[in-house]
């Protein structure tokens, strides 16, 4: 039998003994209280006493896992007490255990690819899981009052319930505002930055106003859209297009110029035009900055159309919802619009991504 | 001389040409407002009369840029920098809560890279987490921060602050994990032949190595803080701060005092930014980089 040397597997075993000796706190008669620290010692042993190898760290995951689970169960039934010692003990053991698993498949060399690439997707949605189990836990077993955080549950819950005003407000913000002054925004930024190439004297004294401009608190525009545009979802996706223009601007002006002299002499040994050489050569060469500027710029117009809803709106919008939910203490809502604009950030992020590998497979940051 | 020809002229010229283009902007836009008030009075305005007057509207739709002079001149150096009224102070208390956030961020952002540069199990686990984080719009929490903590008794600089650091400590942390492993193999390879220690390794390679991108995220770090204090001063019913001289602007369409704290907080920001730029370019000299 081999003992594992690691401190994590030795702290997280001496906290499961006390799991199983100490009451975890209320007065629970459920067999659920018996069996999850029986749960948590078997795992802890494992970790303990079998040599690292894929087999016993999948059990252990999965083992701790019955107990995080049981563990937030547990909660559900001490309505009225607070857990003990007994029950945090089992808790960091449970943590210090996940966290024995995590760190020794980051160690691991697997020998084939695939099962490499799942190895590398599991760890952060691990951490992510844990992140969010710690949340529960600690939110609901320290009582923390929900206006100050609410827990995970909580918030699945009201995202549950609210699906027809969350996509209401998604329309309006996202589908609306956003994406129209993305559009806007960026496309007049792509075509000023043609117009900056081809003129080499408002290069020199565009440029640095726009990296300059790039920099500002452009959102502070949004009062003054609000009252221009009126309330609607025009005066947001105007300050969408001024928020995405510049960075546009700057990265496509840059992108033009990173064409290499020897492929622009060839492109003049071959007679070819203006516009030749642009759409052959220089735009192709350009789109890793472009989509730069495309990844920037869709954070960007989910913040601006945003915040710009705080100076004004119709009764519908996500940053309308956020402003009259936090003033009305329903946390739970706000954090279920967070986590829409959250998930639209990263989707539309992720989609964009998949596009530049597509357009620009030729990238060495691609190639394999 | 080739300075002034390849930046100073083509930047100056582009600069008049917006001004011109915003008193255009000013006539054009504020035109119907002082047709209206002629048709009311059953007069008829002359183009020039027309013209004047569109400049000196109380609250014109976009005001002319002399009226933002005259805003900020009054409320900088006419009102003693303690007033409520004074840009000055409203500018103070949003660069404090900038400054201390963005002290926090940074040093928060350093502490995690070097943390995931020297754990592969954060490595693999936090990065990850971290770089899906950029996409996400975390402005918009904002406000909820200021409120919540309003609820628990915590208010002032701190809320604001901390939002700053929220939103700055994220391109630190990219930019240090990048910086810190920016030194080559062989460099690397040296310092091992020399059996130096993980902290000497550190102190001596990594540390000086990272400067650059260190400065270059602390650039985004401070523009992004600024923008966070403002946005941290909306909801707290507007109190202090260039985000509430915003917000107090909107309610009482008052468009020349809001340009005037656009203005300022364009200034502010481009002070802060040039002023890290600065501080890389003295680092850098000290550290030997040869312009």
């Amino acid at each position: 039998m081999t003992i594992s040397r690691s401190p994590l597997a030795i702290a997280a075993f001496l906290l499961a003994v006390p799991g199983l000796l100490i009451s975890s706190g209320g007065d629970v008669q459920a067999t659920l209280a018996y069996s999850t620290p029986v749960i948590l010692f078997v795992a802890a042993a494992v970790a303990l006493f079998t040599s690292v190898s894929i087999p016993s760290l999948i059990v252990v995951l999965i083992l701790v896992h019955v107990v995080a689970f049981c563990l937030i169960d547990l909660l559900g039934s001490m309505l009225t007490a607070r857990p003990d010692i007994g029950y945090w003990c089992m808790v960091a053991s449970s943590w210090l255990l996940a966290w024995f698993s995590v760190q020794n498949l980051a160690g691991l060399k697997l020998a084939s690819a695939q099962a490499q690439r799942l190895v590398n997707f599991a760890l952060p949605v691990l951490f992510g899981a844990w992140l969010l189990i710690l949340w529960e836990i600690l939110v609901r077993g320290f009582g923390v009052p929900s206006i100050l955080l609410p827990p995970p549950s909580m918030i699945a819950g009201r995202i549950a319930n609210s699906v027809p005003t969350l996509w209401v407000d998604f329309q309006q913000t996202y589908l609306k505002a956003a994406i129209a002054g993305y559009a806007i925004g960026c496309g007049s930024g792509f075509l000023a930055a043609i117009i900056v190439d081809r003129v080499p004297f408002l290069r020199r004294g565009l440029l640095p106003i726009g990296n300059l401009v790039a920099a500002l608190p452009v959102v502070g525009i949004a009062p003054i859209m609000v009252m221009w545009f009126g309330s609607y979802w025009e005066s947001k996706a105007a300050v969408v297009v001024i928020m995405t223009f510049f960075p546009m601007l700057v990265n496509t002006v840059a992108g033009l110029a990173a064409s290499g002299a020897m492929e622009r002499d060839l492109m003049q040994t071959y007679g070819s035009s203006y516009g030749q050489t642009l759409l052959k050569l220089r735009l192709p060469a350009a789109m890793p900055f472009i989509f730069n500027a495309l990844k920037i710029n869709s954070t960007l117009a989910l913040i601006g159309a945003i915040v710009a809803e705080f100076f004004g709106s119709p009764i519908v919008g996500m940053g309308f919802r956020i402003s009259a939910e936090v003033g009305r203490m329903n946390v739970d809502m706000v954090w279920a619009e967070i986590f829409v604009a959250a998930l639209a950030g990263s989707l539309s992020y992720g989609l964009i991504t998949l596009i530049e590998r597509a357009v620009t497979f030729w990238h060495p940051s691609y190639r394999t | 001389m080739n300075f002034i020809r390849n930046s100073v002229i083509p930047v100056g010229a582009v600069l008049l040409a917006i001004l011109a283009l915003w008193y255009v902007f000013a006539v054009v836009l504020n035109a119907p407002f002082e047709r209206d008030q002629a048709a009311r009075a059953n007069t008829t305005i002359s183009t020039g009369q027309l013209i004047v007057n569109t400049m000196a509207q109380e609250r014109p739709v976009l005001p002319a840029p002399h009226q933002v002079a005259e805003e900020i001149r009054k409320t900088v150096f006419d009102i003693s920098p303690t007033s409520k009224r004074s840009l000055v102070y409203h500018a103070g208390v949003t660069l404090s809560s900038t400054l201390l956030g963005f002290g926090l961020g940074t040093l928060l952002g350093i502490l995690l890279a070097i943390a995931i540069v020297h754990s592969r199990t954060l490595d693999k686990s936090l990065m990850p987490w971290i770089i899906t984080s950029q996409t996400v719009p975390i402005l918009a929490i904002a406000p909820m921060i200021i409120v919540v903590l309003n609820a628990v008794n915590i208010t002032g600089l701190l809320p604001k602050a901390m939002i700053s650091t929220y939103l700055s400590f994220f391109p630190v942390a990219v930019g240090m994990v990048k910086g810190l492993r920016s030194p080559e193999i062989m460099h690397l390879d040296l310092m091992r032949t020399y059996n130096a220690s993980k902290s000497q390794v550190f102190w001596k390679l990594r540390w000086p190595a990272s400067m650059p991108y260190l400065f270059t995220s602390m650039k985004i770090a401070v523009a992004i803080s600024l923008v966070g204090a403002i946005v941290g001063e909306l909801p707290t019913g507007a109190v202090a701060g260039i985000g509430a001289r915003l917000l107090a602007g909107s309610y009482y369409g008052q468009t020349v005092q809001i340009w005037a704290a656009l203005i300022a907080a364009a200034l502010m920001a481009a002070i802060l930014v040039s002023l890290i730029g600065l501080v890389a370019t003295l680092v850098n000299r000290r550290m030997g980089v040869r312009p």
